[in-house]
């Protein structure tokens, strides 16, 4: 696309500020804030959903195949290589207990991952529920729906689920259970401002003037049409959902020791990076970090794609 | 109208506020007993095995009937909520099974270091979000603009125990500027000096796990408060460029800042506990792990609702700054 403003008009050239004296400045000095222009910004969104797409395949194809080439679980121990730094044979170095650190962290990649996946589908499905029936029904049903909406965000999601956690102790479900329970709840202002929203629209009259029953109008008509957004906050809490499993995991409070996630590993590796093993947590915060990273940058993509009047509504 | 009677009724608007805000916090302190309350019902988890620890093995059953009678376990779920409740309503928060200390206490040694850490951390985050963020603004699309941008973005992908642990790995061993973690040196007291020390990094790693979104949300801010009309007039006035950004733009672009604040604490929490358990910190957030770890249900439910007074807390005083600073803000919210 031509752009007729010309390039000069927005860079930051501060050398062609010529000061005339007396506190008089000339009229094509740099002015704070000027803005950036539209186009690159729109490229350089474009390049973030792109760049974090090929991350997260770089990030899958390693989780999927390196622990199924090599262990399955991440559980083969060397003991003759305890607490190794980085060397050929091991290239990221070994942990506390001889496990090659390479093999863990990506055996803890594809386990988070796995997790917050299913995480994220459990408060989206509890959410998208909560949502559409309060915006679907209305009325008391809805003000009681939102009332505890607003309760489980006055509660920070991180201590509610460990309150979860503590009680149902070391099981993958406590851990589910506990995410979803503190994250349906953006899901269901979504969904039910989307239901709010289309209950006006003339093709609901028209369904309900033709004689459909509530519950048809509600899985015919209302359901289809927020499954977009559903699908996108999905997306949107997977990065939600790993931060959460790490943070438990970590704590100790997580899944069980036998399924390595990156929150586990890190946990374990406290006591060895005190001992000055700093590459203990190097690959596994390296993974959980682009891991993050490309699934925000993947989800921010998507949601400016489908929706670019609601950035801000939607951002988590 | 004159002045005066404006902002006596702007303060009496305001009390209505606060006064409106304690009355919808009553049903939600409620809501969040009784659904804690409902958790610990249900859990599998039985509070006779913790009182006996490996020696109910070899406990006698009498014994054991009896020590459940004591705790109050062998009345129904209603008599024991309203015990527990009624205990709350009165100023007994219970005892800490794990710390065996009553729970009260175990707040009042606690909650001070916490404050002092938070607010450390606060402090922290806001500085480096006013500098960097109107910096970032100011020169928009310059390289700073471009560093502060990606890196806000960067950090907002990496939990704060990882950032912890990387201080702790690059500032306290290797180059052994700061303490590892705890509250002083081993074996020495709690003066001014060593806990000054003790809280530098753990603050630091706080304030900068807060700062990414504070950073970008000034910059943004700034960035709208830049183009608006007022703004333009001043520069037309002629005058010079860091009166228009600094009295003119930044004022207005801060109002949303306090808001923004104040919804963070959730965030701010979840932060201290991670931070406060990698530190070895001995603060509430820490024992909330602790008690979780030692499923101390008296311990845990005051925490959570320590926790949510402090998200109720910190909404209220966002909302009340921002009607006390702008004058065109509605205070029926």
């Amino acid at each position: 696309m031509a752009d007729p403003v010309p390039e000069t008009t927005d860079t930051d050239n501060t050398d062609t500020d010529t000061d005339i004296g007396g506190g008089w400045h000339s009229a094509a000095r740099r002015r704070a804030g000027t803005p950036r222009r539209a186009a690159a910004a729109a490229g350089r969104a474009r390049l973030r959903g792109g760049v974090s797409l090929v991350l997260l395949g770089l990030l899958a194809l390693v989780a999927l195949l390196v622990p199924w080439l090599g262990d399955a679980a991440g559980q083969q121990v060397d003991y003759a290589a305890v607490l190794r730094p980085p060397s050929p044979a091991h290239p990221f170095g070994t942990d506390g207990s001889g496990h090659d650190l390479f093999v863990r962290a990506s055996a803890g990649l594809r386990v988070s991952l796995l997790v917050a996946t299913a995480c994220a589908l459990a408060s989206t499905v509890l959410g998208a529920a909560v949502g559409a029936l309060a915006g679907a029904v209305g009325g008391w049903l809805d003000r009681l729906l939102m009332r505890l909406v607003d309760t489980v965000n006055a509660v920070p999601h991180l201590l509610l689920g460990i309150v979860i956690v503590a009680l149902f102790r070391g099981s993958l479900g406590a851990v589910v259970v506990s995410i979803a329970a503190t994250h349906w709840t953006t899901v269901a202002r979504i969904v039910r401002a989307e239901v709010l929203s289309l209950r006006s629209r003339p093709f609901l009259d028209a369904a309900i003037s033709g004689g459909s029953s509530r519950a048809r109008v509600l899985r015919r008509h209302l359901l289809p049409a927020v499954v977009p957004q559903a699908a996108l906050s999905a997306v949107l809490l997977l990065p939600h959902a790993v931060w959460h499993e790490t943070a438990l995991s970590f704590l100790g409070l997580g899944l069980p020791p036998h399924l390595p996630s990156l929150g586990n590993i890190l946990g374990e590796s406290r006591r060895a990076v005190l001992l000055g093993a700093w590459w203990v947590v190097a690959l596994p915060s390296a993974l959980l970090v682009l891991a993050t990273l490309a699934t925000s940058g993947l989800a921010a993509g998507w949601r400016d794609r489908l929706v670019p009047r609601r950035r801000s509504e939607l951002a988590l | 109208m004159s002045a005066g009677t404006a902002s006596r009724g702007r303060g009496r608007a305001v009390l209505g506020l606060v006064g409106r805000r304690l009355a919808l916090a009553v049903p939600v302190f409620g809501l969040v007993s009784v659904g804690v309350f409902a958790l610990g019902a249900i859990s599998p988890f039985d509070p006779v095995y913790q009182y006996y620890g490996s020696r109910i093995f070899t406990a006698d059953e009498a014994d054991v009937a009896r020590v459940r009678a004591e705790l109050g376990l062998d009345d129904g779920l209603l008599a024991q909520f309203g015990r527990w409740a009624g205990g709350l309503l009165s100023g007994d928060l219970g005892t800490s099974r794990s710390l065996r200390q009553p729970v009260a206490q175990v707040l009042a040694e606690r909650l001070p270091w916490t404050l002092l850490l938070v607010c450390a951390g606060l402090a922290v985050a806001v500085l480096l979000a006013l500098v960097f963020g109107v910096w970032a603004a100011w020169r928009q699309g310059g390289w700073l603009d471009r560093v502060v941008t990606a890196v806000g973005h960067g950090l907002e992908g990496v939990p704060p125990f990882v950032l912890a642990l990387g201080a702790i790995a690059v500032f306290a061993l290797g180059l052994r500027w700061l303490p590892v973690a705890g509250l002083t040196d081993a074996g020495a007291a709690a003066s001014p000096g060593q806990v000054a020390r003790h809280l530098v990094l753990p603050a630091l790693v706080l304030g900068v796990s807060q700062s990414p979104w504070l950073v970008l949300h000034v910059r943004q801010s700034l960035l709208t408060a830049l183009a608006e009309d007022h703004v333009t007039g001043a520069r037309a006035r002629g005058l010079a460029e860091h009166v228009v950004v600094l009295r003119h733009a930044l004022p207005t672009a801060l109002l949303p800042f306090v808001t923004v604040l104040g919804a963070r604490v959730p965030e701010l929490v979840t932060g201290a506990v991670l931070v406060e358990e990698v530190f070895s910190w001995p603060g509430v957030a820490a024992a909330v792990v602790r008690a979780a770890l030692a499923v101390d249900f008296p311990l845990l439910a005051a925490l959570t609702l320590l926790a949510t007074a402090a998200v109720l807390l910190g909404s209220l005083l966002a909302d009340v700054a921002t009607a006390l600073l702008d004058p065109r803000v509605a205070t029926d919210g």
